[in-house]
Protein backbone atom coordinates (compact mmCIF):
# COMPACT_ATOMS: atom_id res chain seq x y z
CA UNK A 1 0.00 0.00 0.00
CA UNK A 2 2.79 2.50 0.93
CA UNK A 3 4.15 2.15 -2.66
CA UNK A 4 0.82 3.37 -4.22
CA UNK A 5 1.65 6.42 -2.20
CA UNK A 6 4.61 8.60 -2.82
CA UNK A 7 6.61 7.99 -0.23
CA UNK A 8 7.32 10.29 2.36
CA UNK A 9 10.81 9.71 4.22
CA UNK A 10 9.59 11.51 7.48
CA UNK A 11 6.54 9.43 7.83
CA UNK A 12 6.73 6.98 10.54
CA UNK A 13 6.79 3.47 9.70
CA UNK A 14 4.36 1.24 10.09
CA UNK A 15 4.46 -0.37 13.75
CA UNK A 16 5.73 -4.19 13.60
CA UNK A 17 4.33 -6.25 16.40
CA UNK A 18 6.04 -6.74 19.75
CA UNK A 19 7.90 -3.25 18.73
CA UNK A 20 7.41 -0.11 20.64
CA UNK A 21 8.18 2.79 18.25
CA UNK A 22 7.69 3.52 14.48
CA UNK A 23 11.40 4.22 13.96
CA UNK A 24 14.59 2.27 12.07
CA UNK A 25 17.03 2.00 15.13
CA UNK A 26 14.30 -0.48 17.05
CA UNK A 27 13.89 -2.49 13.73
CA UNK A 28 17.42 -2.82 13.50
CA UNK A 29 18.14 -3.65 17.02
CA UNK A 30 15.18 -6.55 17.41
CA UNK A 31 16.62 -8.32 13.37
CA UNK A 32 19.60 -8.63 15.86
CA UNK A 33 22.18 -6.33 13.67
CA UNK A 34 25.18 -4.67 15.04
CA UNK A 35 23.87 -0.95 14.89
CA UNK A 36 25.44 2.22 15.00
CA UNK A 37 24.44 5.18 16.40
CA UNK A 38 26.49 8.58 16.53
CA UNK A 39 26.32 11.86 18.04
CA UNK A 40 25.76 14.77 16.13
CA UNK A 41 28.12 18.26 17.28
CA UNK A 42 25.16 20.67 18.38
CA UNK A 43 25.94 23.85 16.23
CA UNK A 44 26.28 27.45 18.36
CA UNK A 45 23.77 28.87 15.65
CA UNK A 46 20.06 29.01 14.69
CA UNK A 47 21.21 28.33 10.82
CA UNK A 48 19.62 25.25 9.93
CA UNK A 49 22.29 24.60 7.11
CA UNK A 50 25.08 23.74 9.86
CA UNK A 51 22.94 20.68 11.12
CA UNK A 52 21.88 19.60 8.04
CA UNK A 53 25.93 19.87 6.67
CA UNK A 54 26.63 18.24 10.19
CA UNK A 55 23.98 15.49 9.49
CA UNK A 56 24.97 14.63 6.08
CA UNK A 57 28.71 12.98 7.03
CA UNK A 58 26.72 10.97 8.98
CA UNK A 59 24.27 9.81 6.21
CA UNK A 60 24.17 6.04 4.84
CA UNK A 61 26.88 5.07 7.82
CA UNK A 62 24.63 4.70 11.09
CA UNK A 63 21.49 3.54 12.22
CA UNK A 64 20.74 7.10 14.55
CA UNK A 65 22.07 10.50 15.41
CA UNK A 66 21.68 11.95 18.92
CA UNK A 67 21.10 14.92 19.42
CA UNK A 68 22.73 16.20 22.79
CA UNK A 69 20.77 18.39 25.14
CA UNK A 70 23.36 20.97 26.41
CA UNK A 71 26.39 18.35 26.51
CA UNK A 72 28.88 18.78 28.92
CA UNK A 73 26.40 21.92 30.63
CA UNK A 74 27.20 24.03 27.73
CA UNK A 75 24.83 26.16 25.29
CA UNK A 76 23.93 24.61 21.99
CA UNK A 77 21.15 24.39 19.76
CA UNK A 78 18.49 22.15 21.46
CA UNK A 79 18.21 18.40 20.72
CA UNK A 80 14.66 19.69 20.38
CA UNK A 81 15.52 22.02 17.66
CA UNK A 82 18.11 19.17 15.67
CA UNK A 83 15.52 16.94 15.98
CA UNK A 84 12.87 18.57 14.27
CA UNK A 85 15.10 19.72 11.72
CA UNK A 86 16.65 16.09 11.40
CA UNK A 87 13.26 14.07 11.08
CA UNK A 88 11.76 16.55 8.88
CA UNK A 89 14.05 14.51 5.65
CA UNK A 90 13.83 10.95 7.37
CA UNK A 91 16.89 10.91 9.50
CA UNK A 92 16.52 8.47 12.16
CA UNK A 93 17.23 10.44 15.71
CA UNK A 94 17.79 9.52 19.55
CA UNK A 95 16.45 12.87 21.06
CA UNK A 96 18.87 13.45 24.32
CA UNK A 97 16.76 14.48 27.45
CA UNK A 98 19.50 15.84 30.59
CA UNK A 99 17.32 15.86 33.70
CA UNK A 100 19.45 19.11 34.19
CA UNK A 101 17.92 22.06 32.30
CA UNK A 102 13.89 20.88 32.30
CA UNK A 103 11.55 20.31 35.47
CA UNK A 104 8.73 17.53 35.10
CA UNK A 105 6.41 20.04 33.12
CA UNK A 106 8.74 20.74 30.46
CA UNK A 107 9.60 16.65 29.94
CA UNK A 108 6.75 15.78 29.02
CA UNK A 109 5.96 17.99 27.18
CA UNK A 110 9.18 17.79 24.93
CA UNK A 111 8.37 13.85 24.83
CA UNK A 112 4.86 14.46 23.22
CA UNK A 113 6.27 17.27 20.97
CA UNK A 114 9.05 15.25 20.15
CA UNK A 115 6.90 11.93 19.61
CA UNK A 116 4.60 14.21 17.13
CA UNK A 117 7.32 15.51 14.86
CA UNK A 118 8.36 12.09 13.99
CA UNK A 119 11.19 11.07 16.79
CA UNK A 120 10.78 7.39 18.10
CA UNK A 121 14.27 7.39 20.42
CA UNK A 122 14.73 8.92 23.60
CA UNK A 123 17.37 8.55 25.45
CA UNK A 124 17.42 9.61 29.46
CA UNK A 125 20.19 11.50 30.68
CA UNK A 126 20.98 12.78 34.09
CA UNK A 127 23.43 15.56 32.64
CA UNK A 128 26.38 17.09 33.75
CA UNK A 129 26.75 19.44 36.46
CA UNK A 130 26.41 23.46 35.49
CA UNK A 131 30.13 23.50 37.16
CA UNK A 132 31.26 21.45 34.09
CA UNK A 133 29.96 23.62 31.20
CA UNK A 134 30.29 27.49 30.08
CA UNK A 135 27.58 28.65 32.22
CA UNK A 136 28.39 27.89 35.99
CA UNK A 137 26.08 29.60 37.40
CA UNK A 138 22.48 28.56 36.47
CA UNK A 139 20.28 27.13 38.35
CA UNK A 140 20.46 23.32 38.38
CA UNK A 141 16.79 21.46 38.17
CA UNK A 142 17.69 17.99 38.29
CA UNK A 143 13.96 17.83 39.28
CA UNK A 144 13.93 14.24 38.28
CA UNK A 145 16.78 11.44 37.99
CA UNK A 146 17.35 9.38 35.23
CA UNK A 147 15.63 6.43 36.33
CA UNK A 148 12.37 8.24 37.24
CA UNK A 149 12.83 9.76 33.58
CA UNK A 150 13.12 6.30 32.44
CA UNK A 151 9.85 5.39 34.21
CA UNK A 152 8.24 8.91 33.38
CA UNK A 153 8.74 8.05 29.63
CA UNK A 154 7.75 4.20 29.79
CA UNK A 155 4.15 5.77 31.96
CA UNK A 156 3.34 7.59 29.28
CA UNK A 157 3.76 5.49 26.38
CA UNK A 158 1.95 2.14 28.00
CA UNK A 159 -0.24 3.63 30.67
CA UNK A 160 -1.30 6.37 28.35
CA UNK A 161 -1.06 9.01 31.34
CA UNK A 162 1.62 11.80 32.72
CA UNK A 163 3.09 11.67 35.73
CA UNK A 164 0.34 13.44 37.74
CA UNK A 165 -2.50 11.02 36.30
CA UNK A 166 -4.10 12.79 33.77
CA UNK A 167 -4.79 11.12 30.53
CA UNK A 168 -3.16 11.15 27.42
CA UNK A 169 -5.24 10.77 24.28
CA UNK A 170 -2.59 9.88 21.78
CA UNK A 171 0.20 8.29 23.64
CA UNK A 172 4.10 8.62 22.46
CA UNK A 173 5.59 5.77 20.47
CA UNK A 174 8.67 5.79 21.41
CA UNK A 175 11.70 3.62 21.83
CA UNK A 176 13.34 4.86 25.37
CA UNK A 177 16.71 4.30 26.20
CA UNK A 178 19.48 5.70 29.10
CA UNK A 179 23.09 5.90 29.50
CA UNK A 180 25.68 3.52 31.05
CA UNK A 181 29.20 4.36 32.44
CA UNK A 182 30.78 1.13 33.53
CA UNK A 183 34.09 2.90 34.04
CA UNK A 184 33.16 5.01 36.88
CA UNK A 185 33.08 3.77 40.65
CA UNK A 186 31.36 2.03 42.37
CA UNK A 187 32.35 -0.62 39.51
CA UNK A 188 30.52 -3.97 41.39
CA UNK A 189 27.62 -1.73 41.30
CA UNK A 190 27.03 -0.59 37.85
CA UNK A 191 25.84 -3.69 36.25
CA UNK A 192 23.41 -3.67 38.98
CA UNK A 193 22.58 0.28 38.01
CA UNK A 194 21.82 -1.11 34.58
CA UNK A 195 19.16 -3.58 36.00
CA UNK A 196 17.70 -1.01 37.95
CA UNK A 197 17.23 0.63 34.62
CA UNK A 198 15.73 -1.64 32.73
CA UNK A 199 13.18 -2.00 35.86
CA UNK A 200 12.93 1.41 35.22
CA UNK A 201 11.89 0.85 31.68
CA UNK A 202 15.17 1.26 29.17
CA UNK A 203 15.11 -0.96 26.10
CA UNK A 204 18.38 0.29 24.81
CA UNK A 205 20.97 2.00 26.43
CA UNK A 206 24.69 3.91 25.13
CA UNK A 207 27.47 3.84 27.26
CA UNK A 208 29.93 6.61 28.12
CA UNK A 209 33.82 6.27 25.99
CA UNK A 210 35.32 2.91 26.07
CA UNK A 211 38.86 3.13 26.24
CA UNK A 212 39.48 -0.08 28.28
CA UNK A 213 38.42 -3.20 27.09
CA UNK A 214 39.20 -5.71 29.77
CA UNK A 215 37.00 -3.49 32.24
CA UNK A 216 34.04 -3.32 29.74
CA UNK A 217 34.48 -7.32 29.72
CA UNK A 218 34.21 -7.59 33.46
CA UNK A 219 31.43 -5.49 33.18
CA UNK A 220 29.84 -7.72 30.83
CA UNK A 221 30.77 -10.89 32.52
CA UNK A 222 28.20 -9.77 35.56
CA UNK A 223 25.50 -8.63 32.99
CA UNK A 224 25.59 -11.49 31.21
CA UNK A 225 25.20 -13.52 34.49
CA UNK A 226 22.62 -11.66 35.47
CA UNK A 227 20.81 -11.91 32.17
CA UNK A 228 20.49 -8.24 31.11
CA UNK A 229 21.87 -8.47 27.59
CA UNK A 230 18.77 -10.22 26.84
CA UNK A 231 16.62 -7.49 27.75
CA UNK A 232 17.89 -4.22 26.74
CA UNK A 233 20.59 -3.64 23.82
CA UNK A 234 23.56 -2.87 24.92
CA UNK A 235 25.68 0.25 22.64
CA UNK A 236 29.04 0.95 23.78
CA UNK A 237 30.48 4.53 23.18
CA UNK A 238 33.91 5.27 21.21
CA UNK A 239 35.42 7.89 19.94
CA UNK A 240 38.82 8.92 17.81
CA UNK A 241 41.09 10.77 20.18
CA UNK A 242 43.27 13.56 18.17
CA UNK A 243 46.04 13.58 20.16
CA UNK A 244 47.73 12.28 23.28
CA UNK A 245 47.37 16.38 24.70
CA UNK A 246 43.76 15.91 24.06
CA UNK A 247 43.18 12.62 25.30
CA UNK A 248 44.92 14.18 28.96
CA UNK A 249 42.52 17.41 28.82
CA UNK A 250 39.38 15.35 28.28
CA UNK A 251 40.53 12.70 30.64
CA UNK A 252 41.02 15.26 33.85
CA UNK A 253 37.81 17.94 32.27
CA UNK A 254 35.24 15.73 30.83
CA UNK A 255 33.25 14.23 33.77
CA UNK A 256 33.23 10.16 33.69
CA UNK A 257 35.68 9.30 31.03
CA UNK A 258 38.53 6.77 31.63
CA UNK A 259 41.31 6.86 29.37
CA UNK A 260 43.87 4.46 30.78
CA UNK A 261 47.66 5.44 30.32
CA UNK A 262 48.64 2.60 27.51
CA UNK A 263 46.58 4.30 25.39
CA UNK A 264 47.91 7.73 25.89
CA UNK A 265 51.11 6.16 25.72
CA UNK A 266 50.29 4.71 22.30
CA UNK A 267 49.10 8.08 21.07
CA UNK A 268 52.53 9.66 22.59
CA UNK A 269 54.11 7.28 20.27
CA UNK A 270 52.66 7.52 17.22
CA UNK A 271 54.31 10.33 14.52
CA UNK A 272 50.93 11.05 13.04
CA UNK A 273 48.73 11.36 16.59
CA UNK A 274 45.22 11.57 14.79
CA UNK A 275 45.46 9.02 13.01
CA UNK A 276 47.21 6.35 15.33
CA UNK A 277 43.74 7.79 17.16
CA UNK A 278 41.68 6.76 14.21
CA UNK A 279 43.54 3.59 14.60
CA UNK A 280 42.69 2.88 18.46
CA UNK A 281 39.28 3.43 17.67
CA UNK A 282 38.95 0.85 14.51
CA UNK A 283 41.10 -1.67 16.95
CA UNK A 284 38.73 -1.05 20.13
CA UNK A 285 35.23 -1.41 18.05
CA UNK A 286 37.13 -4.48 16.42
CA UNK A 287 37.18 -6.04 20.07
CA UNK A 288 33.95 -4.33 21.07
CA UNK A 289 32.31 -6.70 18.66
CA UNK A 290 33.54 -9.74 19.79
CA UNK A 291 31.98 -9.63 23.41
CA UNK A 292 28.92 -11.29 23.73
CA UNK A 293 25.86 -9.49 24.78
CA UNK A 294 27.02 -6.37 23.12
CA UNK A 295 24.47 -4.59 20.25
CA UNK A 296 26.03 -1.87 18.82
CA UNK A 297 28.73 0.48 19.19
CA UNK A 298 27.76 4.60 19.59
CA UNK A 299 30.39 6.86 18.04
CA UNK A 300 30.95 10.02 19.39
CA UNK A 301 33.89 11.69 17.61
CA UNK A 302 33.56 15.34 18.91
CA UNK A 303 34.78 17.45 15.94
CA UNK A 304 35.92 14.99 14.05
CA UNK A 305 33.12 13.44 13.03
CA UNK A 306 34.32 13.37 9.01
CA UNK A 307 36.15 10.54 10.33
CA UNK A 308 32.96 8.48 11.64
CA UNK A 309 32.01 6.83 8.22
CA UNK A 310 35.69 5.61 8.08
CA UNK A 311 35.99 4.02 11.10
CA UNK A 312 32.67 2.59 9.97
CA UNK A 313 33.95 1.49 7.11
CA UNK A 314 37.36 -0.08 7.83
CA UNK A 315 36.30 -1.38 11.25
CA UNK A 316 33.52 -3.80 9.10
CA UNK A 317 31.23 -3.87 11.41
CA UNK A 318 28.35 -3.21 9.18
CA UNK A 319 29.35 -6.69 7.04
CA UNK A 320 28.13 -4.61 3.90
CA UNK A 321 24.49 -3.30 5.30
CA UNK A 322 23.98 -0.08 4.42
CA UNK A 323 22.06 1.98 6.81
CA UNK A 324 19.05 4.33 5.68
CA UNK A 325 20.13 7.73 3.62
CA UNK A 326 18.13 9.90 1.42
CA UNK A 327 17.25 8.32 -2.27
CA UNK A 328 16.40 4.93 -1.02
CA UNK A 329 13.08 4.60 -1.77
CA UNK A 330 12.06 2.85 1.54
CA UNK A 331 13.17 1.28 4.37
CA UNK A 332 15.10 -1.91 2.73
CA UNK A 333 13.01 -3.99 5.15
CA UNK A 334 9.30 -3.45 4.65
CA UNK A 335 10.10 -3.48 0.82
CA UNK A 336 10.61 -7.14 1.57
CA UNK A 337 8.36 -7.61 3.80
CA UNK A 338 5.69 -6.03 1.59
CA UNK A 339 6.76 -8.42 -1.13
CA UNK A 340 6.23 -11.36 1.33
CA UNK A 341 2.98 -10.52 2.69
CA UNK A 342 2.09 -10.07 -1.58
CA UNK A 343 3.20 -13.23 -2.20
CA UNK A 344 1.30 -15.18 0.88
CA UNK A 345 -1.67 -13.39 -0.02
CA UNK A 346 -1.64 -14.73 -3.42
CA UNK B 1 41.34 17.62 69.36
CA UNK B 2 44.39 16.91 66.37
CA UNK B 3 47.23 19.00 66.88
CA UNK B 4 48.19 21.36 64.07
CA UNK B 5 50.90 19.96 62.06
CA UNK B 6 52.34 19.92 58.65
CA UNK B 7 50.74 17.12 57.74
CA UNK B 8 48.29 17.44 55.20
CA UNK B 9 46.61 14.15 54.07
CA UNK B 10 45.85 14.20 50.51
CA UNK B 11 46.03 18.39 50.30
CA UNK B 12 43.67 19.24 53.63
CA UNK B 13 44.87 21.10 56.84
CA UNK B 14 43.95 20.06 59.98
CA UNK B 15 41.58 22.92 60.18
CA UNK B 16 39.96 21.58 56.71
CA UNK B 17 39.56 18.22 58.32
CA UNK B 18 38.58 19.39 61.68
CA UNK B 19 35.41 21.40 59.76
CA UNK B 20 35.06 18.44 57.67
CA UNK B 21 31.57 17.95 57.74
CA UNK B 22 31.77 14.23 56.22
CA UNK B 23 33.51 12.54 59.26
CA UNK B 24 29.96 11.78 60.79
CA UNK B 25 27.74 11.41 57.85
CA UNK B 26 30.65 8.47 57.05
CA UNK B 27 30.36 7.18 60.12
CA UNK B 28 26.78 6.59 59.83
CA UNK B 29 27.34 4.75 56.56
CA UNK B 30 29.51 2.07 58.36
CA UNK B 31 27.29 1.77 61.10
CA UNK B 32 24.20 1.32 58.71
CA UNK B 33 23.37 -2.58 60.22
CA UNK B 34 23.30 -1.08 63.49
CA UNK B 35 20.93 2.34 62.69
CA UNK B 36 18.61 0.06 60.32
CA UNK B 37 18.17 -1.64 63.69
CA UNK B 38 17.96 1.15 65.57
CA UNK B 39 15.79 2.75 63.08
CA UNK B 40 13.37 -0.34 63.15
CA UNK B 41 13.35 -0.42 66.93
CA UNK B 42 12.29 3.31 66.98
CA UNK B 43 9.44 3.22 63.97
CA UNK B 44 7.74 0.57 66.07
CA UNK B 45 7.61 2.94 69.16
CA UNK B 46 6.62 5.40 67.01
CA UNK B 47 3.99 3.53 65.28
CA UNK B 48 2.49 2.20 69.06
CA UNK B 49 1.88 6.01 70.28
CA UNK B 50 -0.08 6.40 67.08
CA UNK B 51 -3.33 6.69 69.38
CA UNK B 52 -1.61 9.37 71.10
CA UNK B 53 -0.38 11.41 67.98
CA UNK B 54 -3.95 10.88 66.76
CA UNK B 55 -5.60 12.14 69.65
CA UNK B 56 -3.48 15.15 69.65
CA UNK B 57 -3.99 15.40 66.29
CA UNK B 58 -0.86 15.05 63.48
CA UNK B 59 -0.66 18.41 62.10
CA UNK B 60 -0.54 19.63 65.87
CA UNK B 61 2.65 17.40 66.73
CA UNK B 62 4.29 18.23 63.02
CA UNK B 63 6.69 20.74 64.70
CA UNK B 64 8.07 19.67 67.42
CA UNK B 65 8.59 15.61 66.26
CA UNK B 66 9.97 17.94 62.91
CA UNK B 67 12.03 19.81 64.87
CA UNK B 68 13.24 16.67 66.79
CA UNK B 69 14.18 14.93 63.51
CA UNK B 70 15.63 17.71 62.07
CA UNK B 71 18.38 17.58 64.74
CA UNK B 72 19.51 14.13 65.01
CA UNK B 73 19.13 13.06 61.00
CA UNK B 74 20.90 16.35 60.50
CA UNK B 75 23.98 15.28 62.76
CA UNK B 76 24.07 11.85 61.87
CA UNK B 77 23.36 12.12 57.96
CA UNK B 78 23.49 15.84 56.84
CA UNK B 79 19.79 15.33 56.24
CA UNK B 80 18.07 17.94 54.03
CA UNK B 81 14.61 17.45 55.76
CA UNK B 82 13.16 16.51 52.30
CA UNK B 83 9.97 15.07 54.04
CA UNK B 84 10.57 11.78 52.05
CA UNK B 85 13.21 9.81 53.98
CA UNK B 86 14.94 7.22 51.75
CA UNK B 87 17.57 6.36 54.28
CA UNK B 88 16.53 2.34 54.66
CA UNK B 89 16.96 2.36 50.68
CA UNK B 90 20.43 4.05 50.22
CA UNK B 91 22.63 2.55 52.92
CA UNK B 92 21.64 5.15 55.28
CA UNK B 93 23.44 7.74 52.56
CA UNK B 94 21.46 10.79 52.70
CA UNK B 95 20.77 11.00 48.79
CA UNK B 96 19.71 15.04 48.98
CA UNK B 97 23.48 15.46 50.37
CA UNK B 98 23.97 14.68 46.25
CA UNK B 99 25.01 18.14 43.86
CA UNK B 100 22.00 16.21 41.25
CA UNK B 101 19.88 15.41 44.45
CA UNK B 102 19.48 12.01 42.84
CA UNK B 103 17.26 9.49 44.66
CA UNK B 104 17.81 6.40 42.22
CA UNK B 105 21.87 6.19 42.15
CA UNK B 106 25.15 7.23 40.91
CA UNK B 107 25.31 9.83 37.85
CA UNK B 108 28.17 8.60 35.80
CA UNK B 109 30.30 11.63 36.50
CA UNK B 110 31.80 9.83 39.71
CA UNK B 111 35.93 10.55 39.78
CA UNK B 112 38.63 7.00 39.97
CA UNK B 113 38.75 7.93 43.55
CA UNK B 114 35.26 7.36 44.46
CA UNK B 115 34.50 11.29 44.99
CA UNK B 116 31.77 13.18 43.43
CA UNK B 117 31.69 15.18 39.98
CA UNK B 118 30.67 18.60 41.48
CA UNK B 119 32.17 18.64 44.67
CA UNK B 120 35.67 17.21 43.85
CA UNK B 121 35.99 16.76 48.05
CA UNK B 122 33.23 15.29 49.24
CA UNK B 123 32.95 11.80 48.85
CA UNK B 124 30.07 10.68 46.13
CA UNK B 125 27.01 9.69 48.35
CA UNK B 126 26.39 7.04 46.32
CA UNK B 127 29.28 5.38 46.21
CA UNK B 128 28.57 5.70 50.20
CA UNK B 129 25.09 4.12 49.64
CA UNK B 130 26.33 1.25 47.76
CA UNK B 131 29.01 0.17 50.80
CA UNK B 132 26.45 0.71 53.62
CA UNK B 133 23.60 -1.30 51.39
CA UNK B 134 26.09 -4.06 51.71
CA UNK B 135 25.84 -4.31 55.34
CA UNK B 136 22.17 -3.84 55.95
CA UNK B 137 19.21 -6.87 55.97
CA UNK B 138 17.23 -4.66 53.28
CA UNK B 139 20.49 -3.81 51.34
CA UNK B 140 19.01 -4.95 48.32
CA UNK B 141 15.93 -1.90 48.58
CA UNK B 142 19.29 0.17 46.80
CA UNK B 143 17.44 -1.26 43.60
CA UNK B 144 13.94 -0.01 44.41
CA UNK B 145 12.73 2.48 41.54
CA UNK B 146 12.19 6.20 43.41
CA UNK B 147 9.22 8.01 43.04
CA UNK B 148 10.19 11.87 41.92
CA UNK B 149 10.53 13.53 45.30
CA UNK B 150 7.30 15.47 45.69
CA UNK B 151 8.68 19.02 46.21
CA UNK B 152 5.59 20.26 48.38
CA UNK B 153 6.70 17.38 51.24
CA UNK B 154 9.87 19.34 52.14
CA UNK B 155 10.61 20.59 55.56
CA UNK B 156 7.80 18.09 56.88
CA UNK B 157 8.26 15.48 59.18
CA UNK B 158 9.21 12.00 57.22
CA UNK B 159 9.01 9.90 60.67
CA UNK B 160 5.36 10.68 61.18
CA UNK B 161 4.35 10.82 57.96
CA UNK B 162 5.61 6.69 57.43
CA UNK B 163 3.92 6.39 60.99
CA UNK B 164 0.45 7.63 60.09
CA UNK B 165 0.99 5.61 56.41
CA UNK B 166 1.78 2.58 58.16
CA UNK B 167 -1.36 2.90 60.77
CA UNK B 168 -3.48 3.70 57.81
CA UNK B 169 -2.09 0.18 56.39
CA UNK B 170 -2.30 -2.01 59.14
CA UNK B 171 -6.13 -0.80 60.00
CA UNK B 172 -7.05 -1.54 56.64
CA UNK B 173 -5.60 -4.61 56.84
CA UNK B 174 -6.96 -5.06 60.07
CA UNK B 175 -10.36 -4.19 58.22
CA UNK B 176 -9.80 -6.68 55.35
CA UNK B 177 -9.49 -9.28 57.70
CA UNK B 178 -12.27 -8.85 59.77
CA UNK B 179 -14.43 -8.63 56.71
CA UNK B 180 -13.02 -11.54 55.66
CA UNK B 181 -15.51 -14.91 56.28
S1 LIG C 1 29.17 11.97 41.68
FE1 LIG C 1 27.75 11.08 43.20
S2 LIG C 1 27.28 12.73 44.61
FE2 LIG C 1 28.23 13.68 42.81
S3 LIG C 1 26.54 14.26 41.48
FE3 LIG C 1 27.13 12.21 40.82
S4 LIG C 1 25.86 10.81 42.04
FE4 LIG C 1 25.72 12.82 43.01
Amino acid sequence: MSRIVPYDPSAPLPRKPGHTSRGRLERVLRRGEFAVTAELNPPDSADPEDVYERAAVFEGWVDGINATDGSGANCHMSSMGICALLSRIGFATVMQISCRDHNRIAIQGNVLGGAAMGVANFLCLTGDGVQAGDQPDAKPVFDLDSISLLNTLRTMRDESRFLSGRKITTPPQIFIGGAINPFAPPYDYRPLRLAKKIAAGAQFVQSQYCYDIPMLERYMDRVRDLGLHRQCYILIGVGPLASARAARWIRSNVPGVHIPDPIIERLEGATDQKREGKRICIDLIQQIREIEGIAGVHMMAYRQEELVAEIVHDSGILKGRQPWHRGMDTDPETALEEVLEEVQST
Amino acid sequence: MPRITAYEPAGAGPVRRLRSPFTIRQWSVRHARFLERLYTFFADILLGLHPLWRALGYGRVERPVKSVEQVVKGFLFDCRMCGQCVLSDTGMSCPMNCPKGLRNGPCGGVRANGNCEVEPDMPCVWVEAWSGSRQMAGGDHIQNVQPPLRQSLRGTSSWLRATAERAAREEAARAGGADAP
